[in-house]
């Protein structure tokens, strides 16, 4: 067993081991750092392969922004974990059998006799100054670049929606209108006059002091 | 000569549509004008073509007009047969329809007195009565002019089709419409044979055509098919094409129609129930004689059918007290006397008394019916009496009619009554001698029931009640021309046509008889003119019975009952169960109603509880829909609406299919 | 030497854990998001070792797609989340019966 193999079963265990925390866990935010944990030891499992860009990638990406996205929201939001918790153990049984006949069913189909070192040899590793990222990207740009233009558009909706559906407008928010701002002309849309009477004061109504307040006419000049 | 045939057949279609279809536009006058025209036409053209018969030696025509299909080699088409015997039928049927239509204008004016007030049906009756007439007149000539039995059975429906729409005309009635209900069932079961019949001749001969299936005939005589436990084949096709008789033609045990038939207007029960339409089963035997001489089981049936049904229902008419039912009743035995003569082989005798009692019998319906527009419609011989006195014409030309009806001497009844008793009493096929004794029987009933309705309706004091009696006229010139236009050939046709008919065979090739079964060559063999046939008849049983017969009822109706106006009553009442059996028409009506139409009610109402209502409503279709409510009702739970079920369910079929995925 | 079975193995290691996830965690939203993000890291290590093993990059080049689509979803799902949770206050799927006619 050389060293190769000794990384891929540290790291395949880690994975496993993750996966088992991440549906046992009963606090999400645990939950999500096993999750975590899962994607960056298969980040190392893909490394082992050369796969280095997606490696790279699945850490920065995914771990770097979905997995914070995640985390974000479990923490944001006031869960009530007891009651998403029940029957745990109820539904364990069935879980277990169902993931038993998958993996009994897969073992048969994928193991090492059907797709073993003599079935697919290891290849030759790649000559030094080969650069996984180069390739990829070559044949990103070249041979699917109208995928690639696709995904763009497939994430572009994604933010379109994702904003679109948790944006809401309270009723006491206050806010500009720029828009409205800028369309406004001189003249009587900038100002308004108004013609109004004079108030005649009543003569009950002592005469406290003659500031510029109190005078109704005053208050007529002012207004103009 | 095709192009005459076909306007012969098609001017009262013509007549019909233009009545029936523009009657509200054209009115009465346009309706009976154009009909009369129709038929007119058509009756003139029959007696021209009668006439060159007669005296030119008019060739036949046979030949197809249209074909409608061939299928496996046989054909399906309209085709025309006009020999001496269609001639004679074209020409009585058309004259008595001419004659019906006219008087019809007559008896029809009133019509709309028999509808209720502001019956929608009553609207343009008038038109309607004219166009089916026209309409029967143009299926009687398809039937008598075809030359195939397709077009013979189209014409035979056609004419039951008319029919049961005339009986019940006056569809308010619920009389009128069980009668038509019932003409229509019981000639179905006549038509059941009567098609079987048809479709054995397909099957055996592969054709459809007379004359075809006439040659082929003799081949088939010895035939033995395995129904039954093996028949004679031509037997059975004879007895199948009988039984089509009896219901149109109306013998014993299917007669029950045509007495009820009698709810129909009086000028069909005249044109339809008497003269025409009844007879076509035995015009249809006649034309059938190439087939029914080679059996002679089925001549034997024919015959003792017949003079059962001339005797008994003869006896029937005794005891009836409605003057169109007396007259119906005379009707059936006068079909069973027809229908004997065909049994015994003496079809140009059947044909012959066919004719001579077209035109007595019409002659006796449109008499009744005139005393029936007198009598505003009362039907009740009860309630009439001393009629001559105020309807000389109808009452002269009904004694013309009743004389030839019982057979009197120089009538022309005589002629043909006794040619038929003649020839039954030669005849050597089985019951031969069982039928002469009913038949000479049959004389003295029928002089009996005749002269009793005539003396009843005619002589004696008037027993109406006083609105009617002062009401009482002759009726108008459409309804005497008519009786007088019948009443001249009731006298002498007989007369004018015995010899050539009975005699000097006239009918030729279009009757063929066995030489052995030639029944009407001894009749020949001592013909010396009608005075003697006439001396001779005078000198046999039948006459004297027939004479004893008028005497009891001369005796009875006239001299008796002017001292006892009660004295029918009375003897009726003496008479107890033998009355009691002849009101109950021997139980036919009650067997049928008990049994066939009880019978077919059970059935009915329990295919319905059982079949409809429990095993189809209840079963199949309440039932299954209640299952689906059920089975929704327990799946419905597997749509619970949690998303997590829908998961879970998916999962665990792709776990399912991956592993027989896997295991395969 | 590492197999291709071996990696397959993992992956399909992972996937039936998610699939267990799914099944212990029906109620709680959040949980059967990350579920369904660890089945896709399944999918991507298959892909990427099958990439390797037979030398073919486009097996990275959809992963590559596949992460896209990924990290999409989950923004969308826990905008979905967040709206629900504001609207309904809960994300318990227990209570999200809506379907039920």
């Amino acid at each position: 067993m050389g060293f190769e193999k000794f990384l891929f079963y540290v790291f395949a265990a880690i994975a496993v081991f993750a996966a088992g925390m991440v549906v046992t866990r009963r606090n999400p935010v645990h939950a999500v750092l096993y999750l975590v944990l899962a994607f960056v030891s298969s980040a190392a499992l893909w490394l082992l392969i050369e796969a280095e860009f997606l490696g790279i990638v699945l850490v920065l990406v995914y771990v770097g922004a979905v997995m914070v996205l995640f985390l974000f929201v479990v923490m944001m939001l006031d869960i009530e974990v007891a009651a998403l918790r029940a029957q745990f153990i109820r539904h364990l049984p069935l879980g277990l059998v169902i993931a038993a006949v998958m993996i009994i069913n897969m073992v048969l189909v994928v193991g090492p006799w059907n797709f073993g070192l003599d079935s697919f040899a290891k290849p030759v590793p790649q000559p030094e100054g080969y650069s996984n990222t180069t390739v990829l990207g070559l044949d990103l740009f070249r041979t699917y670049l109208y995928q690639f233009e696709i995904a763009a558009v497939v994430l572009l909706v994604a933010i379109v929606a994702a904003i679109r559906l948790t944006l809401r407008r309270r009723a006491n928010t206050k806010h500009q209108e720029p828009s409205e701002q800028v369309r406004v002309r001189k003249g009587p849309e900038r100002i308004r006059l108004v013609a109004m009477r004079a108030e005649a004061v009543p003569a009950s109504v002592p005469r406290i002091g003659s500031g510029p307040g109190a005078d109704p006419n005053d208050a007529k000049e002012q207004g103009e | 000569m095709e192009n005459i045939y076909l306007t012969i057949v098609l001017a009262p279609l013509a007549g019909a549509i233009i009545a029936g279809f523009f009657g509200g536009k054209i009115g009465r006058t346009g309706a009976h004008s154009a009909t009369i025209a129709g038929v007119g036409l058509s009756a003139a053209l029959s007696l021209w073509v009668l006439s060159r018969f007669i005296w030119h030696d008019q060739p036949n025509f046979n030949g197809p007009v249209y074909t409608w299909m061939v299928s496996d080699g046989m054909h399906f088409e309209i085709g025309f047969l006009v020999d001496r015997l269609t001639a004679l039928m074209m020409a009585t049927v058309t004259f008595v329809s001419l004659m019906v239509h006219l008087y019809t204008i007559g008896y029809m004016a009133d019509d709309a007195h028999n509808w209720p007030d502001g019956a929608l049906t009553g609207k343009n009756s008038y038109q309607r009565f004219f166009s089916y007439i026209s309409l029967f007149t143009f299926s009687m000539l398809m039937l008598v002019m075809s030359n195939n039995f397709m077009q013979l059975f189209f014409g035979w429906e056609a004419v039951g089709l008319v029919s049961y729409l005339l009986i019940g005309f006056w569809s308010t009635r619920e009389s009128a419409i069980f009668a038509n209900m019932k003409a229509f069932l019981v000639n179905r079961v006549g038509d059941f044979g009567f098609i079987l019949g048809i479709a054995a001749i397909g099957m055996y001969f592969g054709s459809m055509d007379y004359a075809e299936v006439f040659a082929k005939a003799p081949e088939h005589a010895d035939t033995q098919i395995a129904v039954f436990g093996g028949v004679s084949l031509m037997t059975l096709i004879c007895i199948l094409l009988f039984i089509g008789a009896m219901g149109k033609s109306a013998q014993v045990p299917l007669h029950v129609w045509l007495p009820d038939s009698m709810e129909g207007p009086t000028p069909i029960s005249a044109l339809i129930h008497a003269a025409t339409m009844v007879t076509a089963g035995i015009f249809m035997v006649a034309r059938m004689s190439p087939l029914f001489e080679l059996s002679t089981t089925a001549l034997s049936f024919v015959l003792i059918v017949g003079a059962v049904t001339a005797f008994f229902m003869g006896l029937i008419g005794l005891v009836q007290n409605d003057i169109k039912r007396v007259v119906a009743y005379s009707t059936l035995s006068q079909l069973g006397y027809m229908t004997a003569a065909l049994g015994a082989s003496a079809y140009a005798a059947g044909v012959f008394h066919l004719m001579t009692h077209a035109f007595f019998k019409a002659l006796l319906f449109l008499a009744a019916g005139s005393v029936i527009i007198a009598m505003h419609h009362d039907q009740d011989i009860r309630n009439m009496g001393g009629l001559r006195k105020v309807m000389p014409i109808t009452w002269i030309t009904a004694l013309i009619g009743s004389l030839a009806l019982i057979a009197f001497p120089g009538f022309s009844g005589f002629f043909s009554k006794d040619a038929i008793i003649e020839a039954v009493h030669h005849s050597d096929v089985f019951g031969a001698g069982f039928g002469w004794v009913l038949l000479s029987i049959g004389a003295f009933v029928t002089a009996l029931y005749s002269f009793r309705m005539y003396y009843l309706v005619f002589h004696g004091q008037p027993r109406m009640d006083e609105h009617t009696r002062s009401h009482l006229h002759e009726t108008p010139w459409v309804v005497t021309v008519p009786l007088i236009a019948l009443a001249i050939p009731s006298i002498f046709i007989g007369w004018y046509t015995v010899e050539p008919l009975l005699i000097n065979n006239w009918l030729g090739d279009a009757i063929y008889v066995k030489p052995e079964n030639d029944t009407l060559h001894v009749l020949a063999d001592h013909w010396h003119g009608q005075t003697a046939f006439i001396l001779h008849g005078m000198a046999a049983p039948p006459f004297w019975l027939a004479m004893g017969g008028l005497a009891l009822a001369t005796a009875i109706w006239l001299v008796l009952h002017r001292r006892n106006p009660n004295i029918d009553a009375e003897i009726l009442a003496k008479a107890g169960p033998v009355t009691q059996v002849l009101e109950n028409k021997y139980g036919f009506d009650d067997f049928n109603q008990k049994v066939f139409a009880g019978g077919g009610r059970g059935l009915g109402n329990m295919l319905w509880s059982t079949g409809d209502r429990t095993l189809i409503d209840g079963a199949v279709v309440n039932g299954s829909a209640r299952l689906v409510g059920h089975l929704a009702g327990i799946l419905r739970h597997l749509q619970t609406g949690y998303l997590y079920h829908y998961a879970i369910a998916m999962i665990i079929g792709l776990a399912g299919l991956l592993t027989v995925f896997v295991a395969l | 030497m590492i197999a291709l079975s071996d990696y397959l193995m993992l992956g399909e290691l992972l996937f039936a854990i998610a699939l267990a996830g799914i099944f212990l965690n029906r109620k709680n939203l959040i949980l059967l998001l990350m579920c369904i993000e660890l089945m896709l890291l399944a999918v991507n290590m298959n892909f990427v070792a099958f990439s390797h093993f037979l030398g073919d990059g486009a097996g990275q080049i959809f992963v590559f797609f596949i992460l896209t689509v990924a990290a999409a979803e989950a923004a969308i799902g826990l905008a979905i989340l967040v709206v629900l949770f504001r609207n309904r206050g809960t994300i318990n799927v227990e209570d999200l019966d809506m379907l039920k006619g």
